[in-house]
């Protein structure tokens, strides 16, 4: 059973997982999850490699839908309303729930183009001015206008790790989404380009429901301010990211925090 | 005839070798301290084996090549042969006739002058066959002893026999391309025979295709051999209305194997459609020209279109799209999976629909791949010959209409091929021109096709 800790101050809950359990064919991924992804904030799942995080991660935009024997029991809610019901649009539902996956994934297009995609297939602008508008406004949240605001027509691929990574961001808040999932983000970037993808999340986080997923306990400390310690498809320990580092109350988050398993 | 008998030998002798150089191989394995050879005896083996069959081996090939003139030679020289007539023709066949009894090929000759000359070729034959086993023997003899004296314990039999398949892999592919610049060879000589006699200008830009194969051999009409309707006949129904057909059922049925097909049913699916691949192009000549043409026909006259030919080019290349649809699909299914799958799932979490990713962002990206399907399968349409000399007619056609019967370069190939005019006639040859030219245009789309592919290989690495 989880173990959440008592002290939390109340926030508005965004999302909401209530005995959720992922199943791929028979295999269950994720056993009975609940939880609370509260809003502005950024709450990080940590947890050793096939606990079961990003399974759940993908299951809060349902990209798990894209895994054919993927299953899904149980229910989570988008502002209270749930998101498996029958007769819930996927597509609106992702322009909601935004992803930044593991490794940079640009499209083959132009910068401009990358950015432009999302608001493009979802009616967003009005006109090319407006357009215009969107991608500055997408590229300069994202860290990434002043190095790129003379090679808009350049290729997307063209960028370095980093350059891409935040592409994808800025790609992911130009659909102006109220939720934002991050899969192990920097696990493909090096410690400088990490260190500008960690900025960049402080610097929205007031924005939007972060949720991200790292293996770095060090970067679930800088960024985050909800910790959901995952494993074996259960979450252990959920509390506040510094007491879960200080004072975590189950033996197996304390080991894994402090290097001897994961 | 004592060519495979030699080839016998030299296998028979590789053998021995084997055996032999195997045996020295296993003594050494006791004289070494550790018995530790540089190579296992067995490479050993080949080494000494290849030595004594490919020297054979390559000796048959010039024996059974120089033997028979020798053995004429000699027969010539002797006092029998003088009674031999001077004229050529006869005296060939005589000797022939007389070679025939002699290797026991003919029963006994027909014409009494060559009687006499059965005895010495006899002779000869025998003498040469023994020559040629005595020099195979010896030359089995020296290579094997060259070989067999140089194993040693430390001798690396191993690299020299890989070096051996390496020489033999590259034979093998020498083949193919040597074949193919045969052909070319071929081809380019008897289109300069008939570029000889027809202007390349007339050939090429000339509107009107009417060859006669019944005209002096020697003055040909060069305005008869226009081959622009040809040309525009291969491009309509090749290029043109086969496209049409194949492009987008291909596109659409790989876009529906890879993106949307649960995995049961594409396991059914793909083998099903490649079946069309392995169809024989003379089947789906029946099914255009028995099916398909005389529904067009119908279906033109029903709603009024006068003319309408039932030989026409829409049968030929509605009937040729499908047998094309194969190829576009299978590249066009190979390279949209090709296309990494976090590509996909980029444009998914942004909330695109599954037929917006896949315009927007899996075509875009599998592109290259695609157009390079489209042209090898270009390139195939309109080297396609049986389903168009079944469907489409022989007259040649400048026209739009695609109800109009039309000819295709390759159907006039095979008229003027099959004809009754000499080898040496100007309507033959202007077969070989046609598919010279033919041969030009599809290697440089296979040429361009390659060049697309290549470039897109490099794009995700």
């Amino acid at each position: 059973m989880t173990r959440v800790h008592d002290n939390l101050e109340p926030a508005e809950a965004k999302m909401a997982a209530n005995h959720v359990s992922v199943f791929y064919g028979d295999k269950a991924a994720i056993d009975d999850v609940s939880i609370e992804i509260p809003n502005e904030y950024v709450t990080a799942f940590i947890g050793p490699s096939g606990c079961g995080k990003s399974t759940f991660l993908r299951s809060l935009n349902r990209m798990n839908d894209t895994i054919p024997s993927a299953r899904v029991e149980g229910e989570i809610t988008l502002d209270g309303e749930d998101i498996y019901k029958s007769g819930m649009d996927v597509v609106q539902l992702r322009a909601r729930v935004g992803m930044v996956f593991q490794k940079p994934n640009p499209f083959p297009k132009s910068i401009y183009e990358n950015i432009a995609y999302g608001p493009k297939i979802h009616g967003l602008a009005s006109g090319k001015a407006e357009l215009d508008e969107i991608v500055e406004q997408s590229l300069r949240r994202a860290g990434l206008w002043e190095e790129v605001k003379d090679r808009l027509e350049d290729s997307g691929t063209a960028l370095s790790g980093g350059q891409q990574q935040r592409l994808c961001i800025a790609r992911a808040i130009a659909v102006d989404p109220e939720v934002i999932l991050m899969d192990e983000p920097c696990s493909a970037l090096d410690p400088i380009a990490t260190a500008k993808i960690e900025e960049l999340i402080d610097e929205i986080s007031g924005r939007y429901a972060i949720v991200i997923v790292t293996h770095s306990m060090q970067q679930a400390a800088r960024v985050s301010q909800r910790t959901a310690f995952f494993h074996l498809g259960k979450i252990v320990e959920y509390g506040r990211t510094s007491d879960i580092f200080t004072t975590p109350l189950e033996q197996r988050t304390q080991d894994y925090i402090t290097g001897r398993y994961g | 005839m004592s060519g495979p008998i030699l080839f016998l030998l030299a296998l028979g002798l590789g053998l021995a070798g084997w055996i032999a150089g195997r045996a020295r191989a296993w003594a050494f394995r006791k004289s070494v301290p550790d018995g530790r050879l540089a190579s296992l005896p067995n490479y050993h083996a080949w080494y000494v084996a290849l030595w004594i069959a490919v020297p054979v081996a390559l000796f048959a090939v010039v024996w059974s090549a120089t033997a028979p003139s020798l053995i004429l030679q000699s027969v010539l020289s002797t006092p029998e042969a003088s009674q031999l007539p001077a004229f050529g023709f006869q005296r060939d066949n005589i000797l022939r006739e007389a070679q025939a009894v002699a290797s026991g090929a003919a029963p006994a000759v027909f014409n009494e002058a060559a009687k006499p000359l059965i005895e010495p070729f006899r002779e000869a034959m025998a003498r040469y066959n023994l020559m040629g086993f005595a020099a195979a023997l010896v030359i089995a003899f020296l290579a094997g002893a060259f070989a067999y004296l140089r194993l040693k314990p430390d001798f690396a039999a191993r690299t020299r026999v890989e070096r051996a398949v390496m020489f033999a892999l590259l034979l093998a592919s020498l083949v193919a391309i040597l074949t193919t610049l045969g052909i070319v060879a071929s081809l380019v000589f008897e289109t300069v025979r008939f570029f000889g006699m027809v202007n390349p200008i007339d050939f090429l830009f000339g509107t009107q295709w009417n060859p006669d194969p019944m005209s002096g051999a020697d003055n040909p009409d060069a305005s008869r051999y226009g081959a622009i309707p040809l040309f525009w006949g291969t491009i309509f129904i090749g290029a043109i209305i086969a496209m049409i057909v194949a492009i987008p059922l291909g596109l659409m049925s790989a876009i529906y194997l890879t993106q949307y097909a649960d995995p049961r049913l594409r396991k059914w699916l793909k083998p099903a459609l490649e079946i069309l691949a392995g169809v024989p192009t003379v089947v789906y000549g029946y099914f255009a020209a028995l099916t398909v043409a005389p529904m067009i026909r119908d279906l033109a006259q029903s709603v009024g279109i006068e003319g309408a030919s039932s030989e026409s080019a829409l049968a030929a290349g509605i009937v040729m799209g499908v047998m094309i649809i194969p190829f576009v699909s299978s590249m066009a299914d190979d390279s949209i999976a090709a296309v990494p799958s976090a590509m996909r799932d980029g444009s998914l979490a942004m909330g695109a629909t599954r037929s917006e990713t896949i315009k927007r962002v899996l075509i875009p990206a599998a592109l290259p791949g695609i157009v390079a399907g489209i042209m090898l399968a270009i390139s195939r349409a309109i080297g396609e010959t049986m389903i168009v000399v079944m469907a489409a007619s022989t007259a040649a056609n400048l026209s739009a209409n695609p109800f109009d019967s039309m000819t295709t370069v390759t159907v006039q190939i095979v008229a003027m091929l099959t004809g009754e005019a000499s080898t040496e006639h100007h309507t033959t040859l202007s077969a070989f021109a046609l598919g010279f030219v033919l041969f030009l245009v599809t290697l440089a789309l296979n040429f361009i096709a390659l060049r697309v592919v290549r470039r897109f290989r490099e794009a995700y690495e």
